[in-house]
C-alpha cells in the first residue's frame, strides 16, 4: 500500500487511491482528494454528499445505493457527476473515505 | 488505472502472431490487463496462503522459498483427484478449432488467449514436469520446466479467461477449457496470488453472507426502500417477509441485485412478482442470511465454492422451506446446478420444487431442489395466470443477451425468450452464432468485471457488443435484456463504450412493466421512475379533451338557460336555434345575445 502525506497527515491508500480505513478519514482527506477530483472549491453541495454517504456508512457498514443517495441528498445522478467529476462512488464515497462496492456491481 | 483507448482505436485489433515460438515469446505483462493483487487482509479472514501486500506489476510476488514444490504437488494431487484434469492434459491434438472462438483472442489479438495455447502454458508445464517423455525431450516434447515467468504467465492468463466455454462447444474432444483455467487459479491460489475484485467478495461473503458485505439490516432496508419505490409506481406496497421460518419457499439472488442499478429494478420485478402472486398461494420468504446467489469462491478453489456454498442449504433447512427459488444471476447457477448436491446432501426438508400456483412439478431441478426464477415465471405465463400490458414496455425493443453460465451451463435457452415475448411488443434476437450455445461472453464473468481491466474487458465485449450493435441498425434494438448480475454490471459501461443508445436490463424488470397489480394506480412510468413516452401525448390529449368538455359543458349549461329565459313567449324552433349557436364560440355572449333577441 501506498502512503501519501498531506497538510500534517499521513495516509495509507490503495490501487485506485481510496484510503484504507474509514477511521482513518479527516476533513485533510477531503482537502487532499479534492485536487485529483479536479475540484476548485468544496460548497455547501459538496459536504451535503459526504455527511449523506459517512451518516449512511456509519449505520449500514455499507455506502448507500447511488437510488438512495440521489433520493435522500435531492441532487439528480447528473448533478452528482457536476459536483464530483469521478461520480458518487469512485468520486464521493472516495473524499467521504468509504471503501470500494465489490462483487457483481 | 490505466487509460482505455478509443473505440476506433481498439477495434484496429492485429491477429498476426510473433515470429518466434511461443515457448520464446517472453510474458510481458500489460497494464490494463492485468488485475489488482489480492490484499492480505482478506486472505486473513478466509484463510487463504500467503497473505502479502503485493502487486502484479511488481518484480517480486513475495512467493514462499518452496513454491514450486507447493505448485506441483499440487498439481499432482490435482491430476490423481480429477480425471477430467488429467484427461485434458493428454488429449489435446491441437486443431485450432477453439483459436478463433474465444472473445479475448477476438479483441486482443494476443495468441496466448487462443483457448488451445492458453491450456498450452499448462500443459507443457504437465509434460515437462510429469510426463516421461517431457521430462527427457523437454521442449522437442512440448515440455517446459516451471520458471518464476512460467508462472508469472500462468497468473497473467488464467485471468484473461472469463471460464465462459465458448471455446468446449467447438473442441472436437469435448475439452472444457473453463475446468483448465478453474484448476489453473487454484493452483495459483495455493501461493497466494488471487486478485483483489475477487478475494475482497469472497471474504465478504464468507463475513456476511454476501459479496458486498451488506449486513442484515441494511439488506432489509434496501428491500424496504425498493418497495417504497414500487409504491410510489403502482401504489401498493409489497411487504415481504424476511427470515420466515415455515415458509414453503426460500429466495436466493445476487446481492448485486438489490445494491446496483439496473439490477436493482430486476429486484423490483421479484418483488412485485411475489406481491402478486402471494393471493394465490405464494409462500415465500427472503433471507439476510442467505443473502447471495453468486459465488465467487468459485473462482478461487473448488474448496472456497463449497464453503461459500454451504450457507444455502443451512438456510433452507434452518427456515424449514421446501424448495429454494433462486434468482437472475449466471455462474450461481454452474454451481447449484452442477456441484452443489455433490458438495452436500439436500436437507430432509427439501423436495422436487413444485409450483404452488400452477402445480407444476420441475422434475428437472430434483436433484438439487433449486429451480431458476425464469423457468417458474415461464410457466406462469404458460398457464395464464399473470395478467400483463407489454405495451408497457413498448418504448424498448429488446434482444437478449445469453448469459454463458445458464446458456452452456445448463442448457437454458428458451424460458427467458418466452417470457420476453409475452412481456415485450418487439423483440429481436442477435444472430445465430452469437446466441443460445454460442452466445458471446460479456467480457468480465468469473470475477474480471473490475475497472483496472477496463482495456481488457472493452477488448472481450467487442463480439457481444457487435451483435447487439447489428441488431440495433438492422431493427432500432435499445434494451439488452439478460439474466446475469455481472452482465448488470458490466454490460451498461460496454455498451456505452461500443453501442451507445443501448440500455441493459434484466427480464423481471420488463416483466414487472408489463404486470398489472390488483388495485393499482394508472402506471405513468415505468420501474426506473421514468415517464413513458407516450404520456405526455395522453395528457395534452387529455388536457384537450378536458377543454372541450368544458366549452360543451358551458354551451349547455347556457342552452339551458337560454331555454329557461325563452320558454315564455318563444318557440321550440327558436330555442333549438339558441343552442346550436350556443354550442360555438364564444359561447356565452351568442347565447344571450339571441335569447335576448328572441325576446
Amino acid at each position: 500500500m501506498a502512503t501519501v502525506d498531506h497538510m500534517g497527515k499521513t495516509f495509507e491508500i490503495d490501487e485506485d487511491g481510496f484510503i484504507d480505513s474509514f477511521d482513518s478519514w479527516c476533513p485533510e482527506w477531503v482537502d487532499y482528494v479534492k485536487a485529483s477530483e479536479g475540484i476548485q472549491e468544496l460548497t455547501e453541495e459538496h459536504w451535503k454528499v459526504i455527511h449523506v454517504l459517512q451518516d449512511y456508512y456509519q449505520k449500514h457498514g455499507i455506502a448507500p445505493m447511488v437510488r438512495i443517495l440521489t433520493k435522500v441528498t435531492g441532487y439528480k445522478l447528473k448533478y452528482i457527476y457536476e459536483l464530483f467529476p469521478s461520480g458518487p462512488g469512485k468520486g464521493a464515497c472516495k473524499m467521504a473515505g468509504l471503501p470500494k462496492p465489490t462483487g457483481c456491481v | 488505472m490505466a487509460k482505455v483507448a478509443s473505440p476506433e482505436e481498439l477495434v484496429k485489433v492485429d491477429h498476426t502472431p510473433p515470429k518466434k515460438e511461443w515457448m520464446d515469446t517472453p510474458v510481458e505483462l500489460k497494464e490494463g490487463r492485468w488485475c489488482y493483487g489480492s490484499k492480505p487482509k482478506d486472505h486473513e479472514v478466509i484463510g487463504l496462503p500467503n497473505p502479502r501486500a503485493w502487486s502484479p506489476g511488481d518484480e517480486d510476488w513475495k512467493l514462499p522459498e518452496n513454491w514450486q514444490e507447493i505448485f506441483l504437488e499440487g498439481m499432482r494431487e490435482r491430476l490423481d483427484k480429477f480425471r477430467s484434469f488429467r484427461l485434458f492434459m493428454d488429449i489435446c491434438v491441437r486443431c485450432g478449432a477453439c483459436a478463433d472462438k474465444c472473445h479475448f483472442f477476438i479483441g486482443s489479438g494476443d495468441p496466448k488467449n487462443m483457448p488451445v495455447l492458453r491450456a498450452e502454458l499448462l500443459r507443457s508445464v504437465y509434460r515437462g514436469e510429469f510426463t516421461t517423455a517431457g521430462k527427457v525431450l523437454g521442449k522437442l516434447a512440448g515440455g517446459r520446466k516451471l520458471t518464476y515467468d512460467v508462472f508469472k504467465e500462468l497468473f497473467y492468463y488464467f485471468f484473461q479467461c472469463t471460464e465462459c466455454r465458448r471455446c468446449s462447444l467447438f473442441c472436437p474432444y469435448g475439452i472444457d477449457t473453463a475446468e483448465i483455467t478453474i484448476i489453473g487459479r487454484e493452483l495459483l491460489n495455493l501461493l497466494g496470488c488471487n486478485i483483489d475484485w475477487i478475494t475482497g467478495p469472497v471474504a465478504n461473503c464468507y463475513r456476511t453472507g454476501n459479496h458486498l458485505g451488506i449486513q442484515p439490516h441494511a439488506y432489509h432496508s434496501m428491500l424496504e426502500f425498493f418497495c417504497e419505490e414500487i409504491e410510489e409506481i403502482t401504489g401498493i406496497l409489497p411487504e415481504p417477509s424476511f427470515n420466515r421460518k415455515g415458509a414453503e419457499i426460500l429466495f436466493i439472488t445476487p446481492s448485486g441485485d438489490v445494491f446496483a442499478d439496473p439490477g436493482t429494478f430486476t429486484a423490483m420485478g421479484y418483488l412485485m412478482l411475489f406481491h402478486y402472486l402471494e393471493g394465490m398461494g405464494l409462500d415465500l420468504t427472503w433471507s439476510t442470511y442467505a443473502s447471495e446467489g453468486g459465488n465467487f469462491g468459485y473462482f478461487t478453489s473448488h474448496e472456497m465454492a463449497k464453503r461459500l456454498n454451504a450457507k444455502m442449504y443451512a438456510e433452507a433447512k434452518r427456515l424449514g422451506v421446501k424448495w429454494i427459488l433462486g434468482g437472475e444471476c449466471g455462474h450461481m447457477w454452474r454451481v447449484c446446478n452442477q456441484y452443489m448436491n455433490t458438495f452436500w446432501e439436500p436437507p430432509k426438508n427439501l423436495e422436487t420444487p413444485v409450483s404452488p400456483i400452477t402445480g407444476t412439478r420441475f422434475e428437472n431441478a430434483k436433484d438439487h431442489r433449486m429451480l431458476h426464477i425464469c423457468e417458474f415465471t415461464a410457466d406462469l405465463i404458460k398457464h395464464g395466470k399473470l395478467n400483463l400490458d407489454p405495451s408497457r414496455n413498448d418504448q424498448y425493443k429488446v434482444t437478449f443477451h445469453d448469459s454463458c453460465n445458464p446458456a452452456r451451463g445448463m442448457g437454458f435457452f428458451e424460458e427467458p425468450r418466452y417470457i420476453l415475448n409475452n412481456i415485450c411488443n418487439e423483440f429481436y434476437d442477435m444472430p445465430i452464432n452469437t446466441i443460445r450455445e454460442q452466445t458471446f461472453c460479456c467480457g468480465g464473468g468469473s470475477g474480471l468485471n473490475t475497472d483496472e481491466i477496463m482495456d481488457l474487458r472493452m477488448r472481450g465485449g467487442l463480439p457481444r457488443a457487435n451483435a447487439v450493435k447489428y441488431v440495433h441498425e438492422k431493427h432500432g434494438v435499445n434494451l439488452l435484456s439478460c439474466i446475469c448480475a455481472i452482465d448488470r454490471a458490466t454490460l451498461p459501461p460496454m455498451m456505452e463504450y461500443w453501442v451507445p443508445d443501448v440500455e441493459v436490463s434484466g427480464v423481471h424488470e420488463l416483466l414487472a412493466n408489463a404486470l398489472i397489480l390488483e388495485g393499482e394506480t394508472k402506471r405513468t412510468m415505468n420501474l426506473r421512475a421514468e415517464e413513458f413516452p407516450w404520456v405526455e401525448e395522453e395528457e395534452e390529449e387529455e388536457v384537450e379533451e378536458a377543454a372541450a368538455e368544458v366549452i360543451l359543458e358551458a354551451a349547455e349549461e347556457e342552452v339551458e338557460e337560454a331555454i329557461e329565459e325563452t320558454a315564455e313567449g318563444t318557440t321550440e324552433e327558436a330555442a333549438a336555434d339558441s343552442a346550436e349557436e350556443a354550442a360555438e364560440e364564444p359561447v356565452k355572449e351568442a347565447a344571450e345575445e339571441k335569447a335576448e333577441g328572441d325576446k
